[in-house]
């Protein structure tokens, strides 16, 4: 399925030794980004994302006013209508919003990215130690991932942040203890098929180690589904950071954090169009961009959805 | 079937009673101490330890969580730190006005997702396939806080359509007020034939009602999408279509039908977006809904508040997704229920 692979020169030899040694991962990846080409929205959604993350790296550089980014008020130039100076307007406190949201640009993708692979890194493993084991060990580990999961993950997220304190950081763990459950049901799930395969039992019979065949044969197995979850959960958990920032829980006042801009322009909707509109129009662009990778690198992995 | 429904429903009381203690222990941990809350900020220590002790404060946590579990079967849910009024009333008197909008949106996203995720299923690859594919992935990207944001500056701001939020009218709240007799606006509206009132009350809830939708209808086209063409390829249909079966009548009727059991599901998995994402929409529209009581009551640590909220609405979303297995186990009998 992945096609052949044409060796021409020593990096893509040494790559190809590389992708051979990490095995199902690579050849998964290499496919995706194959058919990903191919796929024109994933492929926008994919340069959108490569657009975002430079324009959150370089932020210091790119934005006008890096001082009012970071919450320096310019009382003269209150609620100005984008124009020359201000390409996006200002906000209430005469700070400039293309600079501001710059900056929120990171926190959102630093959050989302953080969140996500801590997630991974909980729920992965505990999936594949339930599915692997089973017995007694997975009933405990599941029984604790349903509770987590019989209850939407954001509610959740925001009886947490409601009871360690507000604030960005409070919100990015809550975030976390209410994500990693999705990655134990879904690696579980995975794992438990794979468990019969005969690569596994062979594996087994050769005397090697339950350590190393969940480590060596088990979880690379798993990535493909994962890193696709992973890509729409970037996404989710943009929308989540910045929800939690617009009703108050997540970053607090002056951090230039996407959802909180929106809601501090929510007051001015109906004179200072501008003030909500752009940060929410970056919000909508950097999950969309997100989304669409996700849902190209999942059709192209359910074989059912095959296009 | 019975059995399994039996088994699903106390199944359901166990992770309902799960969570309970969870939220309940968390809500306790709280940094800054609830008695204090409730006698305000110049209260002497006295009255501090009264108001502990009447709190049921003053007791070991398992001992308040006992009691409190007892309160909540007798239908005593506390009284709310805020409001000061029972939490139950309070539940009982939102609710409702949550549940509209929500089923509203919900039935305009099925009755527009579903027959759009069959149509662009037949057409698919074609223009009008690519144009729906982004439409739903856009759909699911929005914050609902901002498309209603942007949705008032379309209909207030530039074309002066739509009231900027609220549930009715004042001047028709006083005029022609709704005879109350389920609680439902809407439904005692119809009921009593309050025309003015429904017709403000629907005027209120185009904005709020969209706005909820945008998530749904985009998830159910995508499902039905792609259920549809699954199905589109069985045998079956092949045979419909050498029998001189209409096309439309194999769309809209025979596929149809064995495509919208993983949409279920997914109506299933929305309800519980629908529920919080209720949160966020009445927050803007200022919907006396469920979701403004809770964000309220967050926002000022008023946990019995927050835990009855918390408790309904998990009641709420493991109630239809028990509602949903059982429908698709009926609708579609190769479902093998274990």
């Amino acid at each position: 399925m992945g096609g052949k692979t044409i060796i021409r020169g020593p990096i893509s030899r040494l790559f190809l030794r590389w992708s051979q040694r990490c095995g199902p991962l690579m050849d998964d990846l290499s496919m995706n980004i194959h058919i990903l080409k191919k796929d024109k929205l994933a492929l926008a959604g994919l340069v959108m994302i490569i657009f975002f993350v430079f324009a959150a790296f370089l932020a210091p550089v790119l934005a006008p006013y890096p001082a009012q980014g970071l919450g320096e008020s310019d009382l003269e130039s209150r609620l100005e209508a984008p124009g020359r100076d201000h390409w996006f307007g200002t906000d209430r406190q005469g700070r400039d919003l293309f600079s501001r949201i710059l900056y929120g640009l990171r926190i959102s993708l630093i959050a989302a990215f953080g969140v996500t692979f801590t997630a991974i890194l909980i729920g992965v493993p505990l999936g594949a130690i339930a599915g692997y084991y089973g017995g007694l060990v997975d009933e405990i580990i599941m029984r604790i991932t349903d509770l987590f999961l019989s209850f939407p993950a954001l509610l959740l997220a925001i009886i947490i942040v409601s009871v360690i304190g507000f604030g960005l950081q409070n919100a990015i763990l809550a975030l976390v203890i209410s994500w990693w459950p999705w990655y134990t049901r879904l690696v579980r799930g995975i794992t438990i098929s794979l468990k019969e395969r005969a690569f596994v039992e062979g594996a087994r019979s050769l005397g090697i180690s339950n350590t190393r065949i969940l480590l060596k044969h088990i979880v690379p197995n798993c990535f493909g589904p994962v890193i696709i979850q992973a890509t729409v959960d970037i996404g989710t958990v943009i929308l989540a950071t910045a929800s939690l920032g617009f009703i108050g829980l997540g970053a607090q006042p002056p951090q230039p954090e996407l959802g909180l801009m929106i809601s501090e322009g929510r007051d001015y909707v109906l004179e200072q169009w501008w003030y909500a509109t752009f940060p929410g129009l970056i919000i909508f662009l950097l999950v969309l961009s997100f989304n669409l990778v996700g849902d190209g690198l999942r059709d192209t992995f359910d074989p059912r959805m095959k296009r | 079937m019975l059995k399994y429904a039996a088994r699903r429903i106390a199944l359901m009381v166990l992770v309902l009673v799960g969570i309970s203690v969870i939220v309940f222990f968390l809500s306790r941990v709280v940094p800054s101490e609830p008695a204090s809350l409730y006698v305000g900020p110049l209260a002497r220590p006295e009255q501090l330890e009264a108001a502990k002790i009447k709190l049921g404060l003053d007791q070991p946590l398992p001992v308040q969580y006992v009691r409190y579990m007892g309160d909540l079967v007798r239908g005593d849910w506390g009284v709310s730190l805020r409001t000061r009024r029972p939490v139950n009333e309070d539940i009982l008197r939102f609710l409702p006005n949550s549940l509209e909008l929500i089923v509203m949106s919900l039935s305009l996203s099925i009755l527009v997702g579903v027959p759009l995720g069959a149509l662009v299923a037949k057409k698919k690859d074609r223009f009008l396939d690519h144009f729906a594919r982004l439409g739903s992935i856009a759909g699911v990207s929005v914050p609902s806080f901002w498309l209603a944001l942007l949705f008032q500056i379309l209909f207030v701001r530039t074309l002066g359509l739509l009231p900027v939020g609220g549930r009715i009218s004042m001047s028709v709240g006083i005029l022609s007020p709704i005879h109350e007799i389920t609680g439902f606006m809407l439904v005692d509206a119809v009921i009593t034939g309050n025309l003015s009132a429904l017709q403000d009350l629907l005027r209120h809830s185009v904005m709020p009602v969209l706005t909820l939708a945008a998530y749904p209808i985009g998830m159910f086209t995508r499902m039905t999408r792609s259920t549809m063409l699954e199905v589109l390829g069985n045998d079956y249909i092949r045979t419909a279509r050498s029998f001189g079966v209409k096309e439309n009548r194999i769309t809209f009727v025979y596929a149809l039908k064995n495509a919208i059991g993983p949409t279920l599901t997914v109506i299933g998995l929305t309800f519980a977006y629908a529920l919080l994402g209720a949160f966020f929409v009445e927050v803007i529209f200022s919907w006396p809904g469920i979701g403004v009581y809770a964000v309220n009551g967050i926002l000022s640590m008023d946990y019995p508040a927050i835990l009855g909220v918390c408790l309904v609405v998990a009641f709420f979303y493991i109630l239809v997704n028990l509602v949903i297995d059982l429908l698709q186990s009926a609708l579609d009998p190769r479902i093998n229920v274990k």
